[in-house]
């Protein structure tokens, strides 16, 4: 629609001068070599990202959860991701976002240069992926503060409908601050795109990057730092923790298949925050870092339901969601790094082998991992990691990776296969490992002390009136 | 006075509710129950568990009526009730010592 706009010749003239002085104001105000002011773009899609990650935590990843189990325990699910969520929160405010994304000493923690975010204002800067980009830097530590607030939370899905309040509240702030924030730090946090003038100085930042981004592990926007970690935590828990009462002999069904579902549709539509917004910019790329995720995600829905469909006689709505998390959960380490193609790939082949993790592998093994985070996001986090390899190269649609020194794509025909696949092993390998022994420790230690598990009799009785005195539903 | 106790499938109660009025029946429960007979339940699977559910949602219908009336009403409520099909459900009766209408405080065949 036209509005009655009168628009004189000169003026246009005046905007167009208007527009050029505008321009010109960070070079005169800051100089010649001045870093270029953040796009506003760049600076809306960072906290619609953040935005759509909290909606994944809260109410996402409550309802997921809080639909799959009994009655009796919905609230205790909804209470742990909700309160998890704001311990993970103000936990990295206040030191985990120093310890994950400042400089160190070491490869493996950052450092206290970052503590209660000292120096960071509106105006503060960080980089991006793109040379000669920044966003503001309080943009990037709410994006990943709230990647630490969900992560935590997958954890209590192995551990639901028997585990003690405070005992998870504690676990959760020992494994964030020796789990999580040194491997978000190893995987991620490198000295940024501009560091990489020359070969030279390519080699200068080297002993400060992280551990595996120095091995050259890819993880888009958290494979390993969010699924893998939380998924072996979320196995050594379970096993630790012991089976649920009556697992085994008694039927133990979700109470609200719908809520599960809904909560599995919160946490596909939110991811598009999480993997897209680790992108850190809104440009043509972050398109493909999208489309990546709606179809590798869409794929595993299909395939998970098909299997079930072929073995189990009946394609179900609570597999249906679990497929579409499973596809997610691949493609997370992926998605900036391989193909459209390859990305339907990866969500199908992650999904047929969670449904296998998840019932045929946990039944010969015969743990109760209540919510499957083992079977889902530890495996799927696994083959997405490993798969990452496999597709980034560019004879099956990936984009391989930049080199910031020569300014340019490598040489298709020099991909090496092998070599990136080793590169991803190192970073399943290591978060397998560091993860679980922390988890390990914690998980024992708290035993120990206060107790991990509530008692038979207030298991039977139910979470949410022995840990929170309430009841869901009161009719 | 008698109290007759049906278990029917829930989807026959509209039918069972308007045989029984026509036959002049003015009171009546109903109870959501759970259970079997002859007539076994199914299996449902939830991501790689499988449960077999043996007990089948039925509903538990009670009339309480003079003695006379109450053969008439089962008869109605068998026939109405009926699909020939295993799950169909079963009818009881029993004596009923007493019976009080709590708004005039009547009692006996006139409060059931």
């Amino acid at each position: 629609m036209h509005q009655d706009k009168k628009r004189t010749k000169g003026s246009s003239l005046m905007r167009g001068l208007g527009a050029a002085l505008l321009l010109m104001v960070p070079a005169l105000v800051f100089g010649a070599d001045a870093p270029p002011p953040p796009n506003k773009g760049d600076i809306s899609w960072i906290m619609t990202s953040t935005v759509l990650v909290i909606l994944m935590t809260i109410p996402g990843l409550a309802l997921f959860y809080g639909g799959m189990v009994r009655g009796k325990n919905v609230l205790s699910l909804l209470m742990q991701v909700m309160i998890i969520f704001c311990m993970g929160i103000l936990m990295f405010a206040i030191y985990g976002y120093s310890v994950a994304f400042s400089e160190g000493t070491n490869q493996f923690f950052g450092g206290f240069s970052k503590l209660f975010l000292k120096g960071m204002t509106g105006d503060s800067l960080t980089g991006t992926f793109s040379k000669a980009t920044n966003i503001p830097e309080l943009g990037f530590f709410i994006f990943q503060a709230t990647f630490a607030a969900i992560t935590p939370g997958l954890i209590i899905g192995a551990l639901a409908e028997r585990v003690k309040f405070s005992a998870l509240l504690v676990f959760i702030i020992i494994w964030l601050t020796f789990a999580y924030y040194p491997i978000a730090h190893m995987v991620w946090f490198w000295a940024g795109p501009d560091a990489y003038t020359s070969q030279a100085a390519a080699d200068a930042v080297f002993a400060h990057n992280g551990f595996l981004f120095n091995k050259g592990a890819l993880d888009f926007a958290g494979g390993t730092v969010v699924h893998i970690n939380a998924g072996i935590a979320g196995l050594v828990g379970c096993l630790l923790i012991g089976k649920r009462v009556g697992f085994g002999t008694t039927a133990l069904p979700p109470h609200n298949v719908p809520m599960t579902m809904i909560g599995a549709s919160l946490l596909w539509v939110g991811w598009f925050g999480f993997n897209v917004g680790s992108n850190l910019e809104a440009n043509g790329f972050a398109t493909l870092v999208f489309t990546n995720t709606l179809l590798a995600t869409a794929a595993a829905t299909m395939a998970w339901i098909l299997v079930e469909w072929v073995v189990k006689g009946t394609p179900t709505m609570l597999g249906a969601a679990s497929g579409a998390v499973a596809g997610l959960v691949a493609i997370t380490p992926a998605c900036g790094w391989v193909g459209t193609m390859g990305s339907i790939a990866i969500g199908a082949i992650a999904a047929v082998i969670c449904v296998w993790a998840c019932s045929g592998l946990k039944r010969k093994l015969g743990y109760d991992d209540s919510l499957d985070v083992f079977g889902v996001h530890c495996i799927g986090g696994i083959v997405g990691a490993i798969l990452t390899g496999v597709f980034n190269s560019p004879a099956l649609g990936g984009t391989d990776v930049y080199d910031y020194v020569a300014n340019a794509y490598p040489d298709p025909a020099a991909y090496d296969m092998g070599a990136h696949v080793i590169s991803q092993l190192w970073g399943v390998g290591v978060t397998l490992l560091w993860s679980g022994i922390v988890s390990l420790v914690a998980f024992k230690l708290i035993d120990m002390t206060i107790g991990l598990r509530v008692t038979e009799e207030q298991e039977r009785e139910g979470l949410d009136t022995v840990s929170h005195g309430e009841r869901a539903y009161n009719n | 006075m008698k109290m007759i106790t049906a278990i029917i499938r829930p989807w026959k109660l509209d039918d069972l509710q308007m045989a029984v009025a026509r036959l002049g029946v003015q009171g009546i429960t109903v109870t959501e129950v759970t259970g079997y007979g002859r007539q076994r339940g199914h299996s449902e699977h939830y991501k790689g568990s499988e449960y077999q559910v043996e007990f089948v949602p039925k509903l538990r219908v009670e009339i309480v009526l003079d003695d006379t009336s109450a053969e008439a009403v089962v008869e109605a409520i068998s026939n109405v009730c009926r699909t020939g099909k295993t799950g169909d459900g079963k009818i009881f009766l029993a004596p009923v010592g007493e019976a009080v209408r709590i708004r005039t405080r009547e009692s006996g065949a006139a409060a059931a």
